[in-house]
């Protein structure tokens, strides 16, 4: 026994109201949209035949296994339109990514690098928006970006364009959004691994006859790798299944995959295909998640 | 400060115990192992501490003090063994149940509490009533000297100060032990200095059993009864300051407590109370017979630096007589002043070096020697260690 | 540990640009909130129209309210839980199902939020639960729970554990000394955890849209069928009420921890 182990039992016993919980409204409900996705459409409240009926009795149950079929999934192989929204999703997501970290980079690097007392008001300057409504934040672009908004109106006065651009629906609103709404993910995990940084690393790396840039390249960066990765996932995962920015934003004429199941969901109410849709999605997600989930659980945990 | 001493109820329960003929000790550790993992932190300690004791627990980091003090406190169980305290099995105890109080290493100070309400922590626990808590508190507060202070917060207090609530916040409770890990770390060595003369008037005065952890010798020789000096998770030697000095056990602890010469034996003769050793890096020494026999095993001959005299021709010496002397041909290689002393080394004839620490006791440098210098190191046969290898 | 600043001016401008890129807009918002005119292009003048407006428009107070009551609910609730979970995950050493408890509150902060309701809401169908203010609230629990968990397991991970020792040294029961010691210097943590929930859940579109019921909608849905149809003034004065709100309920919670511990280190808000 250790002063660990003194604490850790009170400590189990705080777990079980949390873990029931995460199990009840987390884990059994995957449970839930996978049944759903190997079931049929119905035209009914709700809109999917029953796959199990437990007081039916056995023989319904055999039958009701019998009935399920990986149709919708089939359904989505084919349809090219869910091929085409994964295919946009992760490679808007991958572009997104790059993006923020090529913003989100110097950003952190320029706060890591502010004189320590002003480094906590830095922080607390990028969290604030991160605080205020993520649909307002978007709306706000709304704002600036339509056809007679701040950004046309600065455009014209400049005499840089002499027509009003359409900014609105298209790719570009699209990814201004995205950055904007998830550049704080980023800084933040840069930010914490550059300013844990030995300063002296760097003044060494120069000292003995690195440039600035190889200071960076060889020192600098590689050693920020972790807070890349968390920034990265952090961003990369959430962009994938993103419904909001592309739908306000983007243009209707290729929709990603959160939009797609959306629509099968709300306005097709085919819920067994919008099932189908979650789950490769989830598949999709399923590795970046775990690598999300280790890289989390050791920051966290392993002091 | 007030005259009348705040006495200890530890003092007025041991104090019976402490005289009489057959004084049990106040706490017995008894073959007390424990093992983290693969690692055995502390392995197989026996320890007896008396009343009123301050026992300092010496080592290099990692040689398993803090374990055994984290032990006492109640932080970790041992794996085999018992730690009796007034005769109780307190091994398994809890901490909250132990009357044995801890000052930990970073004073481990409540931050969102009041120097008066760190004070008061461990009464309120006792559920002392409010006016006793409230006498008690000042009289820590007097104690330590921190008057005035009392509702500061610990980040407005100086390392000092911080140091001296955490004592008051451990003493409050009147402890039958009290525990010290490396209590005094984290001040300068000025502060550390004055610190110590006051933890020791303090434990004195108080008639309180401290057990203080520490990797510093010069700190556990200077505060303590008794030092238990640790290595690799056993107890290498327990013996007061001046016999760990004079009279290490073994070479390990020679080298660890203070600087040391040491020659390694060749071949041995025993002439009544003086045994006649050769050795190769300082030829044939005399040296005074150990008192326990030396075996056939290898051993050496040790003589601390402050121990060897210098001059530029030596003293006379008959050899094999009463009063033969050891002397050692040589220039010196090398010389560090250090202020009080100076420490020379000397290139001998035959071929070893040997240390000698010389007092300046002249403020010009008429008695300096110079490098290079032909030299005679001497040193009395008594002086000597035979220490086995 | 850093003296002397060793800012370049790419590092000062990447900053300005950045801290820009993040406020313009919304400041953009709030000015454009008090423009009298009806298009958002022309400046009209200061008014307070469009607050009037929106003080006149039954259904967006409605939601409003709605959205308020599940903020508060959800918040309060995933703070106990989320408390609880981060406890348990930091002082709870090795115990069996560790690795999927982890894993269950850690996965929710990245799950698309499409996947998270649409499953939510198949739970509710499956147990026949009447949507409303309930399914949303619990909803929204279960996502920011997660939240409260890390943040205030990063603190709990970040506090010296001598100081529990200290007190349990000093008298108290393991669950004592974490209730007299630990909790007060961890509640600056709770409270930011709360403000984060109660912000998600004030804030969150996907999932409510999943889970609510007619007739029940929350803000952020009133917002989003008005925006998809265009700007219209009156959501820059709700959006520039919404950021006022929050903008006090974190001034309060920031003075509160200042004033419940004089410590120099509080926990981050993310």
């Amino acid at each position: 026994m250790s002063a660990r182990r003194i604490f850790a039992r009170p400590a189990r016993f705080a777990a079980i109201a949390p873990y029931v919980w995460m199990v009840l409204f987390f884990l059994v409900p995957f449970g839930f949209v996978l049944k759903i996705s190997l079931s049929q459409t119905a035209i009914a409240q709700p809109p999917y035949e029953p796959v199990f009926d437990l007081t039916a009795g056995w023989t319904t149950i055999r039958a009701a296994f019998a009935a399920l079929g990986i149709d919708n999934f089939k359904l989505i192989a084919s349809d090219d339109i869910y091929v085409f929204a994964y295919l946009r999703s992760l490679t808007v997501a991958v572009t997104a990514t790059a993006l923020l970290l090529l913003i989100g980079y110097p950003i952190a690097y320029g706060m890591a690098r502010l004189p320590k007392r002003w480094q906590a008001m830095a922080m607390v300057l990028v969290i604030v928006p991160f605080w205020t409504s993520f649909l307002i934040r978007i709306y706000a672009w709304i704002n600036i970006l339509q056809h007679d908004g701040l950004l046309n109106q600065i455009l014209l006065a400049l005499h840089l364009v002499s027509q009003p651009v359409v900014w609105l629906s298209t790719d570009t609103a699209m990814y201004i959004g995205i950055v904007y709404s998830y550049l704080p993910f980023m800084i933040l995990p840069l930010y914490a691994t550059l300013a844990k940084m030995e300063p002296a690393l760097e003044e060494a790396a120069s000292d003995l006859g690195a440039p600035p840039w190889q200071v960076f390249w060889l020192v600098t960066f590689p050693l920020s790798l972790p807070g890349v990765g968390a920034g990265v996932l952090l961003c990369f995962i959430p962009i994938v299944g993103e419904f909001v920015i592309p739908d306000l934003l983007a243009g209707s004429n290729s929709l990603m995959i959160g939009q797609t199941l959306w629509l099968e969901f709300f306005t097709n109410k085919d819920w067994p295909v919008a099932s189908s849709a979650a789950i490769v999605l989830l598949v999709v997600l399923l590795l970046p998640l775990l690598l999300y989930e280790r890289l989390q659980r050791r920051q966290l945990e392993e002091r | 400060m007030t005259d009348e001493l705040p006495r200890t109820d530890a003092v007025a329960n041991a104090a019976g115990e402490m005289h009489p003929a057959a004084g049990e000790p106040l706490l017995r550790i008894e073959g007390v192992a424990k093992t983290f993992g693969t690692f055995r932190a502390v392995d197989g300690v026996s320890l007896d501490i008396k009343a009123g004791e301050f026992f300092a627990l010496l080592g290099p980091s990692g040689c398993g003090k803090t374990t055994l003090l984290r032990m006492l406190a109640g932080f970790e169980a041992p794996d085999e063994g018992r730690i009796l305290l007034g005769g109780k099995d307190i091994a398994q105890a809890l901490p909250h149940e132990r009357p044995i109080n801890m000052m930990f290493q970073n004073y481990a100070l409540f931050p969102h509490l009041s120097v008066r309400d760190n004070i008061a922590f461990g009464l309120k626990r006792a559920r002392l009533a409010r006016a006793d808590i409230a006498t008690r508190v000042a009289e820590m507060v007097a104690l330590v000297k921190l008057d005035g202070l009392e509702k500061r917060k610990p980040d407005q207090l100086s390392g000092g100060q911080r140091q001296r609530v955490a004592l008051a916040r451990a003493l409050a409770r009147r402890p039958q032990l009290l525990l010290l890990d490396e209590p005094l770390a984290a001040l300068d060595k000025k502060l550390r200095e004055n610190t110590q003369g006051e933890l020791m008037q303090l434990q004195r005065r108080l008639g309180m059993t401290f057990i203080i952890v520490t990797h510093d010798q010069e700190e556990a020789m200077t505060m303590a009864d008794r030092i238990g000096v640790m290595n690799a998770g056993k107890l290498a030697q327990v013996a007061g300051p001046r016999e760990l000095y004079e009279a290490p056990r073994s070479r390990w602890i020679a080298e660890f407590v203070g600087d040391i010469n040491l020659f390694d034996a060749e071949s041995k003769l025993c002439d009544g109370h003086r045994l006649i050793i050769g050795t190769r890096d300082a030829g044939t020494l005399v040296v005074a017979a150990p008192r326990q026999p030396v075996g056939e095993s290898r051993f050496s001959v040790a003589i601390r630096p402050e121990k060897v005299k210098l001059s530029r021709r030596g003293p006379v010496s008959e050899a094999g007589h009463e009063t033969a002397i050891n002397r050692l041909d040589g220039v010196i290689a090398d010389i560090c002043y250090l202020g009080g002393t100076t420490t020379y080394k000397v290139k001998l004839d035959t071929g070893g070096v040997v240390q000698a620490s010389v007092a300046n006791s002249a403020r010009l440098d008429v008695d300096a020697y110079s490098l290079n210098q032909q030299i005679v190191a001497w040193f009395t046969p008594d002086d000597c260690v035979v220490l086995p290898s | 540990m850093r003296k002397v600043s060793r800012l370049s001016r790419f590092n000062i401008a990447s900053l300005a640009l950045g801290l820009g890129f993040l406020y313009l807009p919304i400041l953009i918002l709030v000015i454009y909130s008090f423009n009298a005119s009806r298009l958002v292009t022309v400046w009209g003048g200061w008014s307070l129209r469009w607050y009037y407006e929106f003080f006149g428009d039954r259904a967006m107070i409605e939601a409003s309210w709605m959205s308020l009551r599940v903020a508060v609910a959800s918040a309060t609730i995933a703070t106990l839980i989320g408390t609880l979970a981060a406890v348990a995950l930091s002082r709870g050493e090795r115990f069996r199902g560790r690795t999927l408890f982890s894993g269950m509150l850690y996965a929710p902060l990245v799950m698309p939020e499409v996947i998270t309701g649409l499953s939510l809401l198949l739970l509710f169908v499956a147990l026949n639960a009447e949507r409303g203010f309930w399914t949303v609230t619990i909803a929204h629990t279960t996502l920011t729970m997660c939240f409260v968990a890390v943040v205030v397991q990063s603190r709990l991970g970040s506090l010296d554990r001598s100081l529990e020792e200290a007190a349990m040294d000093l008298g108290c029961a393991p669950v004592r000394a974490f209730l007299s010691v630990t909790l007060p210097l961890i509640a600056p943590a709770i409270v930011a955890g709360w403000m984060l929930a109660f912000t998600l859940s004030l804030d969150d579109l996907v999932i409510a849209s999943f889970t609510t019921g007619p007739g029940s909608a929350t803000l952020p849905i009133r917002i989003y069928s008005e925006v998809r149809l265009g700007v219209k003034p009156e959501i820059n004065a709700i959006c520039t009420l919404v950021i006022a709100l929050i903008a006090v309920v974190i001034v309060i919670a920031s003075l509160a921890s200042k004033l419940s511990s004089s410590q120099g280190e509080s926990a981050a808000p993310l």
